[in-house]
């Protein structure tokens, strides 16, 4: 109260020092109003500009990025699907390689087939004898008038019978000869089914390939797009690595899981062999640390496994090994994995024992009746152990997979989260930046208000020394310029 | 090459866990010295004593190191230690050793006789010297007694004396009949030893009646 008392011209009289102060005040902000604008607007641009400058580089950088990844997307697009068709083409080879070789026995066996089924046809062709010749001449003789004799009665009755015995003859013939072509034609039946047999055979190797071509004319397709850099196929890789790196995390925290019971499995035993009272850090103890790394040597055993086998293609160097030194070192990580599965049974079996006999202990220390003995259910949970201890390490080699695509996709989906990053920061500075230059023009405006009276008064002045009409005070414009 | 990068990364894995044993032990260990007070009637406690000794027995971790030591008329010395062990750091043979230790002690008390005086201040002096020769970074000395001190004419306790680091717990202070009359009595002895403890530079001083919560011997406070 006092230091407002002593900024009073006249302290009884508040209103009037106030109001003097005001215009001295006003009059002074008039004075200074050139540079104070001047001021304020560097200020605007000073804030703004790099302001600005700094989204546009964030926008930049998100494009560049985004450009390389993408790049990078359609680089490891084109690979995998190079490798996919490569692959695809290796079965379509072995397919057709497997096929073609059965095809010229399948082919032989089939012409013996058709010649067969031919020779029936020929047989089941052949006519049976024509009627004989006197046939005709039985029509003639049937023609001949008897008149009533009996002599011609009779020849003509001997003719008859001798007709129908030759017609029951030739009867007899024709309906042996049709027995026949039966037979045969029954006879060729299996030929047919084998030829059903074998064609259908044919069709189905046929539509193997026809598949096994249509999964190669869609590999080649995506092989087409991506070659031409369209942003279908890489929103289809991008969409397939966020799906990935997803699947593979869960498949991580799993495998992780399993490392983490692994280590339960292990730490107490490793205590025997590094000793239980050796600390790294005030809580972390010497023999908690060697299981760890139990567990790591174990995991890269499966990793080199893996790598050796060419189910992972982390390690170019190992991919490009020749053949024999690879195969050693299939052997040498398969031995050192499998040694190490059965120094982890026997830790557990350890673990069980060490856990059995502190048991023992703690009981005759409480002097408590033991407790009674569980026979073989109690063996349950110790031969459980030793076979996860066994388990456990080749069901962590496999992790090197997830691994390989978590790390394949991390890239996409990190690229992608980076992007998004520089566009947001890109945005807010630009907001701050248009935010600081339009404050600037705020202020100008608030500058000026403050400042009305002078303001009206110089409009005054110039209108009278010009003798027009009361001018506009100089208004400041859309750029913050007077 | 690759061979060698794999041969090479096995060599520092099992250079690794060569390092990791051979870091010191001896600043995470705990090391206990426990004075049992055998004089006049104080004696006919011997049997919660057991129950202290074997709760210490199941709560040492391999490394740690226990001693028990008999409190008498002159306790300064390393004959009044009934029996003293640094566990292994294998768990099976720590297990072991505190098999021993246990028959060991159960032999002792058995055997439990009276002293005329009881030299309570030795005892601790004698602990202070064990327990910092363990070099051990936790130390803790248990007095397993009734905190009444009587000394013989000859014997000299009433000088300052140095338990750096040391946290003492009184475990089953038991009141005598004078303190039932006056328990200032009983209040200003227990507020005497604190004193005397905390001016020796003991890390903590701790009063310890219920045998049922013995687990805060070794919470911190």
């Amino acid at each position: 109260m006092t230091d407002l008392q002593s900024w009073m011209i006249w302290p009884d009289n508040t209103a009037l020092s106030v109001l003097v102060l005001l215009l001295i005040a006003m009059i002074g902000l008039y004075a200074a109003r050139t540079p104070m604008h001047g001021l304020i607007r560097a200020t605007g641009h000073a804030l703004g500009g790099p302001l600005r400058l700094g989204a546009r580089w964030f926008f930049a950088a998100a494009t560049e990025l985004k450009e390389r990844n993408k790049a990078v997307l359609l680089a490891q697009g084109r690979r995998e699907t190079g490798q996919r068709i490569e692959r695809e083409f290796e079965r379509v080879g072995i397919l057709v390689t497997r096929d073609l070789q059965g095809y010229p026995v399948l082919q032989r066996r089939l012409l013996e087939v058709i010649t067969r089924i031919e020779e029936d046809y020929k047989k089941c062709g052949e006519v049976p004898p024509p009627p004989p010749d006197w046939v005709e001449a039985v029509a003639a003789v049937a023609q001949i008038k008897t008149g009533g004799g009996e002599v011609v009665q009779k020849i003509l009755d001997e003719i008859r019978q001798s007709v129908e015995r030759i017609h029951d003859k030739a009867l007899g013939e024709y309906r042996r000869a049709f027995e026949e072509r039966h037979d045969i034609l029954e006879g060729s039946q299996p030929f047919w089914r084998s030829i059903d047999k074998i064609l259908k055979q044919v069709d189905r190797k046929m539509t193997g390939l026809q598949e096994s071509a249509a999964t190669v004319d869609a590999q080649m397709e995506k092989y087409r797009q991506i070659a031409a850099k369209t942003d279908e196929a890489g929103t289809i890789l991008s969409n397939s690595a966020f799906t990935q790196f997803n699947i593979a995390v869960i498949v991580l925290m799993v495998a992780l899981g399993g490392a983490f019971v692994n280590f339960k499995l292990i730490a107490l035993p490793m205590s025997e062999m590094v000793g239980a009272g050796d600390y790294i850090t005030a809580s972390l103890r010497a023999s908690e640390v060697a299981a760890l790394v139990i567990i790591l040597v174990e995991a890269s055993m499966g990793l080199f496994l893996m790598e050796s086998l060419r189910i992972t293609h982390l390690f170019p160097r190992i991919a490009t090994l020749n053949e024999r030194t690879r195969r050693r070192m299939i052997w040498i990580s398969l031995v050192l994995l499998v040694t190490l599965a059965g120094i982890e049974a026997a830790l557990a079996l350890m673990r069980d024992m060490l856990i059995a006999d502190k048991q023992a202990l703690l009981q005759s220390l409480a002097a408590t009746q033991h407790a009674a003995s569980e026979g073989w259910i109690g063996r349950i949970p110790t031969a459980g152990q030793m076979v996860l201890g066994f388990i456990l390490p080749f069901a962590l080699a496999f992790v090197a997979v997830p691994l390989e695509s978590f790390l394949h996709s991390a890239r996409t989906v990190g690229g992608s989260l980076l992007v998004d990053l520089f566009r947001a920061l890109g945005f807010v500075l630009r907001v701050l930046g248009n935010l600081a230059r339009h404050m600037s023009r705020i202020l100008l405006h608030l500058y000026d208000l403050l400042i009305v009276l002078p303001l009206l008064a110089e409009q005054l002045v110039r209108s009278l020394r010009s003798g027009e009409a009361p001018v506009k005070a100089h208004p400041v414009d859309a750029s913050g310029e007077l | 090459m690759m061979k060698r990068a794999f041969l090479a990364s096995l060599l520092i894995v099992g250079l690794t866990v060569a390092v990791a044993g051979c870091v010191d032990s001896r600043s995470q260990a705990h090391a206990v010295y426990m004075l049992v007070d055998t004089s006049g009637t104080y004696a006919r406690e011997a049997g919660k004593a057991r129950l202290i000794i074997n709760y210490l027995l199941g709560t040492l971790q391999p490394g740690d190191s226990l001693a028990v030591a008999r409190v008498q008329s002159r306790s300064f010395s390393e004959k009044d230690i009934i029996a003293k062990a640094m566990f292994d750091t294998r768990p099976s043979q720590a297990n072991a050793q505190k098999r021993a230790f246990r028959d060991k002690m159960d032999a002792y008390l058995k055997t439990v006789s009276g002293s005329a005086y009881t030299d309570i201040t030795g005892g601790l002096i004698q602990g202070a010297e064990f327990l910092n020769e363990t070099g051990a970074g936790k130390k803790t000395i248990l007095i397993f007694s009734d905190m009444q001190e009587e000394l013989d004419k000859v014997t000299i306790r009433n000088f300052p004396i140095s338990l750096k680091n040391i946290r003492v717990i009184a475990v089953n202070v038991t009141k005598l009949s004078t303190d039932n009359i006056d328990p200032r009595r009983y209040l200003g002895r227990l507020e005497d030893w604190q004193k005397r403890v905390e001016g020796a530079g003991a890390s903590e001083w701790k009063v310890i009646n219920d045998l049922e919560r013995l687990d805060a011997i070794f919470a911190k406070s």
